[in-house]
C-alpha cells in the first residue's frame, strides 16, 4: 500500500484507451464497473476529442458480484460489435474486474465473432498507463499484422503515436513531412491514424520509424523479430538529434537524399547575443525518460543550460537515465512520487524546471520557471497551433517554449542594477507575463512550504538550519534576484559549512560570491 | 409566486419511469471528496483503492490543486492483494505517518473503492480500531465511494450518512440544515433563518468536527440536496423528523423551502414576507435577465448527479424551458416528491442508464439544450448540438435566492455562446 496524492501516469488500462482512441475501426470492450467511465473526459475535454473514446464499459455493480458479471460482460461484447460494426476489437480488464476473474479474454474467443478478438493482460496492481498502452499495440500489431512483400518505393512505419499523447498529432506530422522530402513514403502511422487493416500490412514497409520507446517500443521489436524490420533508434527532438536521425533513416533506406534544414532557425537562435544571457542556466530535468534524454542533450549542447538535476517517473526506463545520469556527472531520479521530485528540486535549486505539469504546479510553489516537456498531459499540452517537439520545427518550439518563461536577457541586468525599484523588481516576475508570473517563494526553505501547504512532504526534510544568517546577511540575499537568489544561499551556505563558519555575514556572502566566481 | 405558473394537477411524482440498466456514462461516488475535503476544514479523505481511484479524483478535479489536497489514495499493490492482515497493517502504517505529518487533522474518513470492495478489506473494522488509537484526537469513520455502490453525488451521501451513528445525542429542538453547501450560501441560508427567528440552525456537514450537530427526537432537518437518501434514512433512525420540501433552487425551490422550515418554527405570514421579499424580488429579477435565452428551449438532461428533476422544475417553471428528458441516476421518491410535484407532465423520467440507447433518444429530440457529463459534451458539440456540462451544477454555489441568477446563466452562457460565436447559423 503506497499513499499518493497525485500521479504521472493512470493505470494501464488508461495506456489501452489511448491506443483504441487513437485508432479508427478498432473497439475496446472494458470490463469494468460505472466510474471507470471517467477516462472519457480525458480524452473528451483535455484532448477535445470530437467523438467519445471507442470504448464499452461493462458497468457491473455491487449486485452482480458472484452472479452475473461474465454474462454482463458477454452481453456488452456483443451489443458493441453490432452497434459499432469494428474490424477488430480488444477486450481487457479494468483494476477491479482483474480481481473478480471474469477473464474476458477467453470468454471473447468462445463468441464466435466474426472479427478478431484481442485479449489483454493489464495487470492494474504492478504495472501503469505506458506499459497498457505499449502491450496494446504489441498484442493488436502481433494479432494483425504478418510477413508480406515490401512496398516497391522505399517506404517505412512511424510507431508510437497514441491518443492524449505529448504532441503527438504534431510530431507525426512534422517527420511525415521529414521524410517525405527524402523520398520516403510513410506506409502507416500507428497506432494513432491508423485501422486494424491497416496494422495488417505494416510487413509492407521496409523499416520501422520509432518515435515513442514508451508506448511503441515491444511493437517495433516483434516488427523487427517478425517481419525483418529494423527500426531507428534516435529519437529527434533537438536539431543534433534530428540529424542523427536523419542519418540513420538515410542508412536505412540506402539514399542520401536530404531534407530541407533551412527552416531549422533553432542554432542561430541560440548562438545570436541576445543569447547570451542563457548561459550556464541551471536546469532541472524531469519528465517520461525519452523526453528527458533529448530535453538534456538539448539544454547543453543547443541551449548553453548547465543541467543540475535530472530523473524519469517511468521505471521501465530507468537504466537509459541511469546512464544518463552518469554522463551528466548526476544521481538520476527514479521515483513516481512528486513529493521526491519537489524535494529534489528544492535541494538543486535550479533556475529553470523543464518538467510535466506536475513540475510546473511544484515550480509556482517554489517560484522557479517551468517550461513543460513531456506528459502527464494537460489542456495547455494541445494548442491549436501547430507545435511538434520533433524534427526542424521542433527545435524552433523547444527554443521558444524553453526561453519564454525565463526573465529576458537586458531585463534581467535591470533587475540586478536596481534591486529595490517599487514597480520594476523581481517579485514580479518576467514583464513578458502579465499577472501569471511564478511567485517567488521569498526565503522560506520549499519543504517548509510544502509542509505549510498542506501536502505530505516526505519524512528527513532537509531544513539546512546549521548555519545562522545575520540579519544584514539575510537583507542582502534578499536584493539578489529571485532567479539566483536559492543559488547564492546554498553556496554561501557551503562555503560557511566548508570553512566552519557558523554565522553568515555580509563578508561571508561576498566571500562566497568570490569564491564561486570563476 | 404571483407571476409562476400555478403547481400543476398532475405532476411527475406518479409519473411512469424508464427504467434503465446498461453502460453508464458517470463518476463515481469518491468524486464527492474533491468538495467534501474543501467544505470539512479539519476532515482528510483516505481512499483505500488503486492507481485508477488515484487517477480519477486527479482527473475528475479538473485541475490539480496543489494546495492542501486534504485527500489522498492509499494505492493496493501485488502484495496487498496476497492477504488481508497485511492490508490491515499497512492501513495502519499509513494512516499514522499520515496523522503524524498532518496533525491539524479530527476527523479521517476511510473511503471505500471498487477494489476494496471486491476484496472485501473491512474499512468498518479498521476505522473502529484507528479510532480506538487515535483518540481523542481523531476521530476515524469509514464509507464506501467505490463505483459498484455509488454513483457520483451518492459519494456525499454515503460519507454524510456514515458521521449520522457518530452524532452526539441531544433532546434539543434544532434544526440541522444537511448538504454540503458552500460557505457563503450556507452563510445566507442562515441568516435569512436568523432573521425569521429561527433556531439554534445546525449543519451538516459543519465546517470543523467540534461544530457537528447533535441530534435526537426533537430534531428536525432539511435536506439542500435531492441525493441524501441514505442520510435522510439514518437521521429518521437517530428520531429526527424530516421538512419534506422542494430544492432550494431559483427563487420559487428558495420560498418554498423556506416556507416548509417556517411553517415548522411557526413563523407568522408577516415576518416571512418581511425577511425574504427583497431577496425574493433580487432572485426573480435576476433569473428573468436569463431566462430571456432559455424561454421556449427545450432541454435534456442526462442522469448525472440526482439534480436533474429539481432543476428541471427550476428551468421549465422558472425560465420558461420545456423538458422532453428528465434522466436521473436515482430517484428518492421521499426527498424529490415535492419536486415532481410541481414538475408538469410530459417529459420522459428515466431513471439509471443505458448511454447509448439515451444518446439515440436526445439525438432524435435535438433539444435546444443538453445537460450532461464531461465525456458526452464535447462529442454532442460536434454534433451540433449545445450542452451544459453537468459537473459544474455541483461544482458552483448554485442554492437560495442570491444564486438563482447564476445558477440560471449556467444553462444560458452555453447557448449565448453558440449565438455569440455565430455557430447556430452555421448549423
Amino acid at each position: 500500500m503506497k499513499l499518493s496524492v497525485w500521479t504521472y501516469e493512470g493505470p494501464p488500462h488508461v495506456g489501452a484507451m489511448r491506443v483504441a482512441t487513437g485508432m479508427t475501426g478498432l473497439h475496446f470492450v472494458l470490463h469494468a464497473p460505472q466510474g471507470d467511465t471517467y477516462a472519457d473526459l480525458l480524452f473528451t475535454m483535455i484532448e477535445r476529442r470530437d467523438h467519445r473514446p471507442p470504448v464499452t464499459y461493462t458497468t457491473f455493480q455491487a449486485r452482480d458480484l458472484g452472479s452475473d458479471t461474465a454474462n454482463l460482460f458477454r452481453t456488452a461484447c456483443l451489443d458493441a460489435v453490432e452497434r459499432f460494426d469494428p474490424q477488430a476489437i480488444i477486450v481487457g480488464s479494468s483494476c477491479t474486474a482483474e480481481l473478480i476473474q471474469d477473464d474476458p479474454g477467453g470468454m471473447s474467443e468462445t463468441m464466435g465473432l466474426a472479427i478478431p478478438a484481442i485479449p489483454l493482460e493489464l495487470p492494474s496492481y504492478q504495472r501503469k498507463e505506458n506499459f497498457g498502452a505499449d502491450e496494446t499495440f504489441l498484442q493488436i500489431v502481433r494479432a494483425l499484422a504478418e510477413p508480406m512483400e515490401r512496398s516497391e518505393a522505399i517506404s517505412c512505419n512511424i510507431l508510437g503515436p497514441t491518443a492524449l499523447g505529448f504532441r503527438h498529432r504534431d510530431d507525426v506530422a512534422e517527420i511525415t513531412g521529414l521524410l517525405r522530402e527524402m523520398g520516403i513514403a510513410v506506409n502507416v502511422a500507428a497506432p494513432m491514424g491508423s485501422s486494424p487493416a491497416d496494422i495488417r500490412r505494416l510487413g509492407a514497409a521496409h523499416f520501422n520509424v520509432l518515435l515513442y520507446p514508451e508506448t511503441a517500443e515491444s511493437a517495433a521489436r516483434w516488427c523487427e523479430k517478425t517481419l525483418g524490420q529494423p527500426y531507428t533508434k534516435p529519437i529527434p527532438i533537438g536539431a543534433g538529434a534530428t540529424r542523427d536521425f536523419i542519418g540513420e533513416v538515410q542508412a536505412l533506406a540506402g539514399t542520401d537524399a536530404a531534407p530541407d534544414a533551412t527552416r531549422l532557425r533553432q542554432p542561430w537562435w541560440a548562438a545570436s547575443v541576445d543569447s547570451t544571457y542563457l548561459t550556464g542556466k541551471r536546469v532541472f530535468l524531469f519528465g517520461d525518460a525519452t523526453h528527458v534524454k533529448a530535453a538534456a542533450r538539448v539544454a547543453r549542447d543547443e541551449m548553453g543550460f548547465e543541467v543540475v538535476g535530472l530523473g524519469c517517473y517511468n521505471r521501465e526506463f530507468a537504466r537509459d537515465i541511469r546512464a544518463l545520469g552518469k554522463e551528466f556527472g548526476l544521481t538520476p531520479l527514479i521515483s513516481d512520487d512528486y513529493l521526491e521530485v519537489e524535494t529534489a528540486i528544492a535541494e538543486a535549486a535550479p533556475e529553470m524546471i523543464l518538467g510535466t505539469q506536475m513540475e510546473r504546479h511544484i515550480g509556482k510553489r517554489l517560484g522557479i520557471p517551468c517550461a513543460v516537456i513531456s506528459a502527464p498531459v494537460h489542456v495547455q499540452d494541445f494548442p491549436a497551433r501547430y507545435s511538434p517537439q520533433m524534427g526542424f520545427e521542433g527545435a524552433n518550439v523547444l527554443f521558444d517554449t524553453w526561453v519564454h518563461p525565463l526573465v529576458m536577457g537586458l531585463e534581467e541586468h535591470l533587475l540586478a542594477m536596481f534591486r529595490e525599484d517599487f514597480e520594476f523588481n523581481d517579485a514580479a516576475g518576467p514583464s513578458h507575463h502579465g499577472g501569471h508570473s511564478p511567485r517567488p517563494q521569498d526565503e522560506a526553505p520549499a519543504v517548509e512550504a510544502a509542509a505549510e501547504e498542506g501536502s505530505m512532504p516526505s519524512e528527513a526534510a532537509p531544513t539546512g538550519g546549521e548555519v545562522i544568517w545575520l540579519d544584514d546577511a539575510e537583507r542582502e540575499l534578499r536584493k539578489i534576484p529571485f532567479f539566483v537568489r536559492g543559488k547564492a544561499r546554498r553556496n554561501t551556505e557551503a562555503f560557511a559549512a566548508s570553512r566552519g563558519i557558523g554565522r553568515i555575514s555580509i563578508d561571508t556572502l561576498y566571500e562566497a560570491k568570490a569564491h564561486y566566481a570563476r | 409566486m404571483s407571476d409562476l405558473p400555478a403547481p400543476p394537477a398532475v405532476g411527475c411524482r406518479t409519473a411512469p419511469v424508464l427504467r434503465e440498466r446498461g453502460q453508464r456514462e458517470v463518476f463515481c461516488g469518491l468524486t464527492g471528496i474533491i468538495w467534501l475535503h474543501r467544505k470539512m476544514q479539519d476532515a482528510f479523505f483516505l481512499v483505500v483503492g488503486s492507481r485508477t481511484c488515484a487517477h480519477l479524483l486527479q482527473s475528475a478535479a479538473g485541475v490539480m490543486i496543489f494546495a492542501e489536497p486534504r485527500f489522498g489514495t492509499a494505492i493496493l499493490e501485488e502484495t496487498d492483494l496476497a492477504g488481508m492482515a497485511d492490508a490491515q497493517d499497512e492501513l495502519d502504517r499509513e494512516v499514522a505517518r499520515l496523522l503524524e505529518r498532518r496533525p491539524d487533522i479530527r476527523q479521517l474518513f476511510l473511503v471505500g473503492s471498487c477494489p476494496s470492495e471486491v476484496i472485501k478489506i473491512d474499512l468498518s473494522k479498521a476505522a473502529e480500531r484507528l479510532s480506538a488509537a487515535h483518540a481523542p484526537h481523531v476521530r476515524v469513520l469509514n464509507y464506501s465511494g467505490s463505483g459498484i455502490e455509488t454513483t457520483f453525488t451518492e459519494g456525499e451521501d454515503a460519507c454524510l450518512a456514515a458521521m449520522v451513528p457518530a452524532l452526539e445525542a441531544t433532546e434539543a429542538r434544532e434544526l440541522v440544515i444537511v448538504g454540503a453547501l458552500p460557505d457563503v450560501v450556507e452563510d445566507q441560508a442562515l441568516s435569512l433563518l436568523a432573521a425569521m427567528g429561527i433556531g439554534p440552525v445546525r449543519c451538516l456537514p459543519a465546517r470543523r468536527a467540534a461544530e457537528d450537530p447533535a441530534v435526537g427526537p426533537n430534531t428536525v432537518y432539511a435536506l439542500t440536496q435531492p441525493f441524501l437518501g441514505a442520510t435522510h434514512e439514518a437521521l429518521s433512525r437517530r428520531g429526527a423528523r424530516h421538512i419534506p420540501a422542494p430544492m432550494p433552487f431559483g427563487e420559487e425551490g428558495t420560498t418554498r423551502w423556506l416556507r416548509a422550515v417556517a411553517d415548522e418554527f411557526d413563523v407568522p405570514d408577516d415576518v416571512f414576507e418581511r425577511v425574504t421579499a427583497a431577496p425574493r424580488d433580487r432572485a426573480r429579477r435576476a433569473v428573468a435577465a436569463q431566462a430571456e435565452t432559455l424561454r421556449g428551449r427545450s432541454l435534456f438532461l442526462f442522469p448525472d448527479s440526482q439534480l436533474e428533476p429539481p432543476l428541471a422544475r427550476f428551468l421549465t417553471r422558472e425560465c420558461g424551458m420545456t423538458a422532453i428528458e428528465v434522466g436521473s441516476p436515482f430517484l428518492h421518491r421521499d426527498v424529490i416528491g415535492p419536486d415532481l410535484d410541481l414538475l408538469a407532465e410530459g417529459p420522459v423520467i428515466s431513471e439509471g442508464q443505458d448511454v447509448d440507447l439515451q444518446l439515440e433518444r436526445c439525438r432524435a429530440a435535438r433539444p435546444d439544450l443538453t445537460v450532461c457529463g464531461l465525456g458526452l459534451a464535447n462529442p454532442l458539440e460536434a454534433e451540433g448540438m449545445t450542452t451544459k456540462w453537468a459537473i459544474e451544477l455541483v461544482f458552483t454555489p448554485v442554492h437560495f435566492y442570491e444564486q438563482a441568477g447564476d445558477l440560471a446563466g449556467l444553462f444560458a452562457r452555453p447557448m449565448r455562446r453558440k449565438q455569440a460565436l455565430g455557430l447556430e447559423a452555421a448549423e
